[in-house]
């Protein structure tokens, strides 16, 4: 260490290619389209902010999820529990400012006033690209090479080796050198229930809330158990998917935000150098 | 630094292009937003149209039908002629179906149920999100269809009924595949008894593979059509020509 120009590329760390090219295109096209889809998708639900199981589930049937208003007290209930979230959810400001009972606001719908019809056709073009480009992706992993990076290696997925990755991430103790480059066994569970469960699932239940999807394709309403349980669990599912998303920009800023980002842009990333023991 | 430009180099930068274009066109392009959005729902479209033409809704049990069928939209026609025919149980109402086909003809409720009918246990999947179960009745719109002809160019079905939404009375369409669909009917009945004025009395129409708000009520005539250009906003329904898809099978 007393050359300066070695102690300087040390302290870089090594240039590592670790994202391919059909990976950072499908993760850039799914950010925006996610962005779109959960967007419209929360304006459709506020055309009726009421969530059943079963096939049927209309204003006369017990709701298990509601977002509502009352003597301008919004409120969140899931079953029994009854959260005030005036301001938020149920009662809220629109973009003008005036206050309006609407269950999401509009900061977070698109578009962004009361337009059920508009936010059909985002939600319902988009999903073409989603189901698309989530298809081609799964196809791509499962017969090359990237499946290699996601599938737990050897030992793995021991509860060993789980619990030690869980200790070492509450610990924010991350990887160095050569093991940054690759995905941890927590990482990969995740993304293996995001890329297997979440999304596979919110792209049926949305297909299975189809009338005419019904008919050519009846297995889907007792996989669900019926329209309106579809409809929950898409909801669900969507909330998965947007507790993901935290987590993972959570977990990208801890890990060095610059590196990651331009990792996921350019596919080249800079291993964190080892710690001098 | 290796400033070749390789071929991943390439489709890369062609595919952030797209990216960034398409989300920057549909930020700024009210034009361009326009017509990704068409173009999705055509997409939709032909793709159902493609699967599943002929495919079979669902048919429940008594078992399983929604204890409290809500009413939704209007809950009672405007006309005067509706509301003269509510007065005597629709006994003058006639359902006079026109347009493109070759005999053009007059149905009184009682000339429809003494045609063949059938029965169905259902879902209604309103495009809010909500779904009720219930039990309909009535004359599949086939067998209307066949005794007055339609001519080969006629390529929708048009509903004129007799609910006003705000000025405008309320209309619904739908293409050939649907209208000779078996489970396609006019609906005089539900749940074993006479169609509920809420429900669009004296018949409504039973659209199983699309969204209530295809499921006019309060029809008054039948209209055969090559295009729906001429008709009120030109969108082919009340809904259509304010924003929502012709289209409403999803």
């Amino acid at each position: 260490m007393t050359d300066s120009t070695a102690q300087s590329a040390d302290r870089r760390g090594d240039r590592v290619y670790r994202h391919s090219t059909g990976t950072r295109l499908w993760h850039w096209t799914t950010v925006g389209t996610f962005v779109v889809m959960l967007m419209s998708g929360l304006m459709i639900f506020n055309a009726h902010p009421r969530l059943y199981w079963g096939q049927y589930g209309a204003n006369p049937d017990p709701a298990w999820l509601e977002i509502g208003n009352e003597d301008r007290r919004g409120y969140l209930r899931v079953g029994d529990l009854d959260v005030t979230t005036t301001g938020v959810l149920g009662v809220n400001n629109t973009q003008d400012g005036d206050l309006t009972a609407r269950a999401f606001p509009w900061w977070s719908t698109i578009p962004s006033n009361y337009d059920l019809a508009r936010a059909r056709l985002w939600h319902l073009t988009f999903a073409w690209v989603l189901s698309l480009t989530m298809a081609a992706y799964l196809v791509a992993t499962v017969f090359g090479r990237h499946r290699r990076d996601l599938l737990p290696a050897k030992g793995e997925a021991r509860p060993g080796h789980i619990w030690q990755d869980i200790k070492d991430h509450a610990r924010l103790r991350f990887p160095r050198g050569e093991a940054a480059a690759r995905y941890n066994i927590l990482q990969k569970l995740t993304y293996l229930a995001v890329i297997l469960v979440l999304f596979p699932g919110m792209i049926l239940t949305g297909l299975t809330m189809s009338p005419n999807l019904n008919a050519k394709l009846p297995f889907l309403l007792d996989l669900f158990g019926g329209r309106q349980s579809a409809r929950s669990l898409h909801f669900i599912f969507a909330f998965g998917l947007v507790g993901f998303v935290v987590i993972h920009l959570v977990m990208v800023v801890l890990a060095g935000p610059i590196n990651e980002v331009r990792s996921m842009l350019t596919g080249w990333f800079r291993l964190p150098r080892e710690k001098t023991k | 630094m290796n400033r070749l430009i390789t071929r991943r180099r390439l489709i890369t930068g062609l595919g952030y292009t797209v990216i960034a274009g398409t989300a920057g066109g549909l930020a700024v392009s009210p034009a361009f937003r326009d017509l990704v959005l068409k173009g999705g729902e055509t997409l939709s479209y032909n793709t159902h149209r493609l699967v599943g033409r002929d495919a079979l809704v669902r048919e429940y049990s008594e078992a399983e039908m929604s204890p409290d069928f809500r009413t939704n939209g209007s809950t009672a026609g405007s006309t005067d002629e509706w509301l003269a025919g509510r007065e005597n149980g629709f006994a003058h109402w006639q359902l006079g179906v026109t347009g493109l086909v070759a005999q053009p003809a007059q149905f009184s409720l009682d000339a429809l149920r003494s045609m063949p009918s059938r029965t169905q246990i259902t879902r209604h999947d309103c495009v809010e999100g909500w779904s009720a179960i219930g039990k309909w009745t009535g004359v599949p719109l086939a067998e209307v269809l066949d005794r007055v002809q339609p001519q080969p160019n006629a390529n929708y079905v048009v509903f004129r009924c007799a609910d006003r939404m705000g000025l405008s009375l309320y209309y619904e369409s739908i293409d050939m595949v649907d209208a000779y669909h078996p489970q396609t009917i006019l609906a005089y009945g539900m749940n074993d008894q006479d169609l509920p004025v809420g429900h669009g009395a004296p018949i409504r129409l039973r659209v199983e593979r699309q969204l209530g708000y295809k499921n006019a009520k309060y029809i008054m005539q039948i209209e055969l059509v090559e295009s729906l250009a001429g008709i009120a906003g030109g969108k082919g329904g009340y809904w259509e020509d304010r924003g929502y898809e012709w289209y409403a099978g999803i």
